[in-house]
This record gives C-alpha cells, sequence and structure tokens, in this order.
C-alpha cells in the first residue's frame, strides 16, 4: 500500500508542469501567471477581509480589549459587549452537529461506495446531494413547525428520562435550543460531508478491496480493513468540509437556536452563534462602539474559524502519518 | 432606543380623534384641497430612500400610488432596517433615510448637514398570546406584563394575571416568553413602554432595539414570534400589529395611564397621539400615553431628510413627495394597521415641510 503523504484532494503540482518544467514556452508562461493570480486573489481577499474587520472593530479593540473574549455580557443599552457566549454557541452546536453527522454520513458513503446495489447508487447519492441544494430558510422554517415542536414534545421529554442524569439534558424543554440548532446544522452538513466521503471512497483502488476478499474478508472487514485506513485522511477532509459550513451557517440556525446570550450546560437551553449575532443585530445597530462590537464578532468568528481549520489540518497531518491498514 | 430618555409632554387632552383631513395650508400648486404640489413634469426623476422596516408596507403603497399619479419621480425604498437607513442618509447614498427612533446625538453630528425628523405615520405593538383555554381577550396591567418578561411572573394562572382577568380559566401552565432577537423598532417601542412603565425594568433592562432580555426565547422577526405563537403553547410575545391581524391572533387589551383596558385599535393609537404634544424637533415618544382611550404602546416613525438638499431637482421631488404623503398619503394607513397623523402634527409637519430649502432656495 502507498502513503499518502499530501491531505488534500489535489495536487499542487501538476504532472504536466513537472514534465513542461519552468516557462516551456510564452503560452505555458501566461497560463501559469493568470492561474497563479486567481489563486492569489483568494489569499489578498481573505488578508483583505481580515484587515477590514479588524480596522471596523478597531474602537471595541481598544475599549474592551481581551475582556471581549471572556466576558459574557452582551448588553446595547449600556454600551456592554462580551463575545463568549456567541463563541460558545458556535463551537458547540457545530460540535454536536459532527457527533450527529458524522457517524450518518459515513454510513451513507459506505453505503453508497461499497454496499448498494449499482442501480441504486446513482438515484440515492442524487437525492442526497439534493439536499444540499436547499437553501438554509427553508431549513429554519421546517425547525421552527416541525423540529421544534418534536424536539419538544417528544425528544426531550424522553432525553431526559433517560440520560437526565447528565447536565446535558436537564432543564426546561422548549424545543427551540441549542440541541434544536445541533440538528439543524447536522441535516445541513450532511450531503456535504457523505457526497465528500463517497467520492474518497471511491478512489480507494479496487485492488485493495479484491485483496482483502482474497484473504477471506467478509464485507465490513473489507471496509474495516481495506478502504477506510486508505481513505482516512480524505474523510478527515470531507469532515473538515462539514464544519466549515457549520461553523458559517447563519438563517437556519437563527431560526432554532433560541438566540440568548448565555452559557448553559444543557442542550436543552436557549443559545446564540456569531454569524446569528451580527445577522440579527447589524441591520438596526447604531452607535459606533455597537458596531465595532459587531464587528469584533466577525473577527473572531474568523479566528475560530481558522484555529478549528488550522487544529482540523494538524489531526488529519496525524492521522495521515499513523501506519496504513487494520488488523483482521 | 431613546424615546424613554425624551421626557413625556404629556397633555391631558380630550381624544379629538385624527382624521385624514389636511389642515388648510397655503398650498399654492395644489388645484384642490388634498393635492399635492404637482412634481416638475421635466426630467424623470429617481429618488432613493432607506431604513426602517416597521412602516414599509405604507412606504411601498406610497410609493406604488405616488407612481400613479406622478409617474416621472420613481421612488425606490429599501427596507433595511433603521440602523442602515441612518447609516446611509449620513453616508449620502440615499435621498431620504427612515428610522423607528428618532436620531442619536453622535449620529446626527455624523452628518454633513443638519438633518430633520418628520413623523410620518403611527404604528403600535401588540402583545399577542397562546393560551388555548383563554377564550376571551387577555387584560393585563403595564406592571404585571413586566413581571412577565422579567421572569417574575411565572405561571399564567398568577394571582396577579387572574386579579384582572375575572372568570377567565387560566392555566397552571409555565409561561413561555418570545421576544424578537434581531433589533427592530417594535422592539424599542416595547422596551420603552416598559421602561416607562416599571422602574425596575428601566434599572434591569432599559430601552433598545436589542436590549438583554433577562428570560425567554428569541425569535427573529415579527413571523418568528407570530411562529412561536403557533408551534409553542403558553407563549406571549410582542409584534406588529400588521402580523397580529393578519395572522387573527388574539391581542391583549393593556390597561393605560388613565387606568382604562384598551384594545389596539387604530383609534386607540391616534388617541394616543393626542394625549401627547409634538415638541419643534417633531420627533416624541408615545408610549404611556396619557390620553384616555390611548392605546399606550404605540410610537411614531419618521422620514429622515437634509434640510437644505444639495440637489435642486431631487430636494424638490422629496419636498413635493413628503407634502403628499403627510396629506393624500394618510388615506392608506389605517387599511394597512397604522393610524393617520393627527391634524395638529400635520400643520407642524407642514410648517417644517416649508422651511425645506435647497442651496438656501425654499423648495415649497
Amino acid at each position: 500500500m502507498t502513503v499518502r503523504s499530501d491531505v488534500s484532494l489535489v495536487r499542487p503540482r501538476s504532472k504536466l508542469q513537472l514534465m513542461l518544467g519552468r516557462e516551456a514556452n510564452f503560452g505555458d508562461l501566461a497560463f501559469r501567471r493568470i492561474t497563479a493570480l486567481f489563486a492569489g486573489s483568494v489569499i489578498v481577499l481573505l488578508l483583505w477581509m481580515a484587515w477590514e474587520m479588524g480596522l471596523a472593530s478597531r474602537l471595541s479593540l481598544a475599549h474592551f480589549g481581551l475582556g471581549f473574549i471572556t466576558s459574557t455580557d452582551w448588553d446595547p443599552v449600556r454600551d456592554q459587549y462580551g463575545g463568549l457566549p456567541f463563541v460558545y454557541g458556535t463551537v458547540v452546536s457545530s460540535l454536536v452537529a459532527l457527533v450527529i453527522a458524522v457517524p450518518i454520513s459515513l454510513g451513507i458513503a459506505i453505503y453508497l461506495s461499497e454496499l448498494a446495489h449499482p442501480k441504486l447508487r446513482g438515484p440515492m447519492g442524487f437525492l442526497v446531494e439534493l439536499l444540499a441544494a436547499v437553501p438554509s430558510v427553508v431549513y429554519g422554517l421546517w425547525g421552527i413547525f416541525a423540529l421544534a415542536p418534536w424536539l419538544r414534545e417528544s425528544v426531550e421529554p424522553l432525553l431526559a428520562k433517560t440520560l437526565g442524569f447528565l447536565p446535558l439534558f436537564q432543564g426546561p424543554q422548549h424545543g427551540f435550543g441549542m440541541l434544536a440548532g445541533g440538528i439543524i446544522l447536522a441535516i445541513m452538513i450532511t450531503p456535504t460531508v457523505s457526497s465528500v466521503s463517497r467520492e474518497v471512497l471511491r478512489a480507494v483502488p479496487a485492488a485493495l478491496r479484491e485483496g482483502a476478499i482474497g484473504l477471506g474478508a467478509t464485507r465490513w472487514e473489507v471496509v474495516r480493513v481495506a478502504v477506510l485506513p486508505y481513505a482516512k485522511s480524505g474523510l478527515v477532509g470531507a469532515i473538515i468540509l462539514g464544519l466549515g459550513r457549520a461553523l458559517g451557517e447563519t438563517m437556519a440556525i437563527t431560526m432554532v437556536i433560541g438566540n440568548r446570550s448565555e452559557i448553559a450546560a444543557s442542550l436543552f437551553a436557549p443559545s446564540y452563534t456569531m454569524a446569528s449575532v451580527i445577522a440579527n443585530e447589524f441591520t438596526e445597530a447604531t452607535g459606533q462602539l455597537y458596531l465595532a462590537a459587531l464587528a469584533e464578532v466577525g473577527l473572531l468568528l474568523f479566528g475560530v474559524t481558522v484555529a478549528l481549520n488550522v487544529f482540523a489540518r494538524l489531526l488529519v497531518w496525524r492521522v495521515g502519518k499513523m501506519p496504513e491498514g487494520g488488523q483482521l | 432606543m431613546f424615546f424613554a430618555r425624551r421626557a413625556l409632554l404629556v397633555l391631558a387632552a380630550g381624544a379629538a380623534f385624527a382624521c385624514n383631513k389636511p389642515a388648510p395650508a397655503e398650498d399654492k400648486s395644489g388645484a384642490g384641497a388634498t393635492a399635492a404640489p404637482v412634481p416638475s413634469q421635466a426630467a424623470p426623476i429617481m429618488l432613493n430612500g432607506a431604513g426602517a422596516t416597521f412602516p414599509n408596507p405604507l412606504y411601498s403603497k406610497w410609493n406604488a400610488e405616488y407612481a400613479k399619479a406622478f409617474p416621472n419621480v420613481k421612488i425606490n425604498y429599501q427596507s433595511i432596517g433603521s440602523g442602515g437607513g441612518i447609516r446611509q442618509i449620513i453616508a449620502g447614498t440615499v435621498d431620504f433615510g427612515a428610522s423607528d427612533a428618532p436620531m442619536k446625538e453622535d449620529e446626527s453630528k455624523q452628518a454633513p448637514g443638519k438633518l430633520l425628523h418628520i413623523p410620518t405615520t403611527i404604528g403600535a405593538v401588540v402583545i399577542s398570546y397562546s393560551v388555548p383555554e383563554v377564550t376571551q381577550a387577555l387584560k393585563l396591567s403595564p406592571e404585571v406584563l413586566a413581571d412577565i418578561y422579567l421572569g417574575k411572573i411565572k405561571k399564567w394562572n398568577d394571582p396577579k394575571i387572574a386579579a384582572d382577568n375575572q372568570g377567565a380559566k387560566l392555566p397552571a401552565k409555565d409561561i413561555s416568553v418570545a421576544y424578537r432577537t434581531d433589533g427592530s423598532g417594535t422592539t424599542n417601542i416595547f422596551t420603552d413602554y416598559l421602561s416607562a412603565v416599571s422602574p425596575e425594568w428601566k434599572d434591569k433592562v432599559g430601552a433598545g432595539k436589542s436590549v438583554k432580555w433577562p428570560v425567554g426565547l428569541g425569535a427573529k422577526g415579527n413571523e418568528g414570534v407570530t411562529a412561536a405563537f403557533k408551534t409553542t403553547p403558553y407563549t406571549i410575545g410582542y409584534i406588529e400589529r400588521a402580523y397580529a391581524t393578519q395572522n387573527k391572533l388574539p391581542m391583549v387589551e393593556l390597561k393605560n395611564k388613565s387606568g382604562k383596558f384598551i384594545a389596539p385599535t387604530t383609534a386607540a393609537m391616534s388617541a394616543a397621539a393626542d394625549g401627547v404634544e409634538m415638541p419643534p424637533e417633531l420627533y416624541v415618544s408615545l408610549v404611556n400615553s396619557a390620553g384616555e382611550t390611548a392605546y399606550p404602546i404605540t410610537g411614531y416613525t419618521y422620514l429622515l431628510v437634509y434640510a437644505d438638499a444639495k440637489d435642486n431637482a431631487k430636494g424638490e421631488a422629496i419636498a413635493k413627495y413628503l407634502w403628499w404623503a403627510l396629506h393624500d398619503g394618510q388615506q392608506y394607513s389605517e387599511a394597512l394597521d397604522y393610524a393617520p397623523l393627527p391634524a395638529k402634527v400635520v400643520t407642524q409637519v407642514e410648517a417644517r415641510l416649508k422651511e425645506l430649502t435647497a442651496g438656501g432656495k425654499k423648495l415649497l
């Protein structure tokens, strides 16, 4: 088995480029420069956005300093701003979403790439991808009218009864709250994670499967021993894509998370995310410090996203370095 | 967020209901009593406005009607929120702004010129609820409403609620409190009212477009709160009057300053405006008005225009549009759940519109 050292799905340098060498002719040179410009524009845009947000939040940065990240007090009337509840809400709702979505998505991907009847694969894959095309406001409406009442009347009482000894499942049951937010996000990221994972699994060479079958492995053993280990760095990449969507999602989660800037241990309790507070309050925000504080929440979201992505990349890198293959 | 900070100049005036009748004015160009000054027919003019969402249905109606009457003037209004409206008129990217709350002093200072507030209509915020057991309109006192939103009254069968609702079947259920989570003029008027009637609210929470709510769940927009009534039993919440009437939601009868329980009718909204004298700056809070039949959670909404317009043609078009809105426009308010401006306010606004200039030259 080959060891895949790189993590991304696309290799940074193409074989063609290596074959041609540098500046093979003018056309290639121009082509290289233009595509480099496109790639570079992303970096410029990113830095520019960070710069602009830093500039917009200057007042708040100077006024609150580090206290902005540690304070839980968000009170526009008194011009007191603290972003911790939003950071907490964003991170925890995304984690809840991953906990729910990752096993389901991997299940979907494995079924579609390994187990499903070939005739089923196409239509089912298409349906899963269709979920990704549903606008988030539609998920939000569904969350308000279907998910939240169902959670309040059925799921939350059941969780409180069976797992109520955990602080996660205590307190008043509104339906709206962190759990509803996490579930909505999970539904929204499932198509992304599962369709990318399916592509990753499909890319596993058939020889590996055949080899495992030849050694007498069952279907499950083929997946566990031959397919998953080969694909794991790609799978983690798929999960990171899902995480990115969960962190930035605004509309749907705003509609179901309850929007209270509080930190509560219970998943039943309402919470608030960084993207939501910006969307909710920016249009009507007046006053310099208020606007600066909202911009700083944006900066913070930027920071959290970068931090989580770096963390996930490191994770992929570690996973990639681990020995390949499992034991029968 | 400032209604509360303005002193309420309260008149114990009788409720002379406002009607659409325009005050007799020296309307030189008008053919009839209500005719607006006719915009110049020369070149088509495009006016851009942005701001409050609260009066958007009325402004849309106005713009459509105005376009019918004067096809060479096209008015484009974007309901991006009061905060955005104020920012854009200061930046000069729009020809007029719109806001539910008057501008703050530090905002006025940023503007390159003097900005005027022009009250356009009166809106109300209603308290609605979903308590299946309660069949008649629920009655609430201001203190009780404040205590519910402060989290001090937690059950629907609380003796304080029962005291105002003799004979009503109140269930022993937890009150689920809903509030608007997006910054809004609706929230501003509502919290302004709570601050006016409850010292504890004023002290702990205060008034603003977004506040730190002691209890409850945040729903996005009027539609979000409306959805909360439909999906969550035993909810109480506040919404714009139009949403309550369109969705046929029950509306709380609130005890006003005179001790009467008043339903939010347009007459009661006009009565609220009659009970408060309009100061020369043309903005004032209407909450907790002293009018005997006044509904207490009521407020003006404003258009913001520069006293001295940069562009003569545009300035003239705006002045004429405002004049039209002040007279002909008022007839559309009631059908859209707003109340027309009282006659005496119309007179005051007329005087202000006549002061509008472009490059020092009078426009009307």
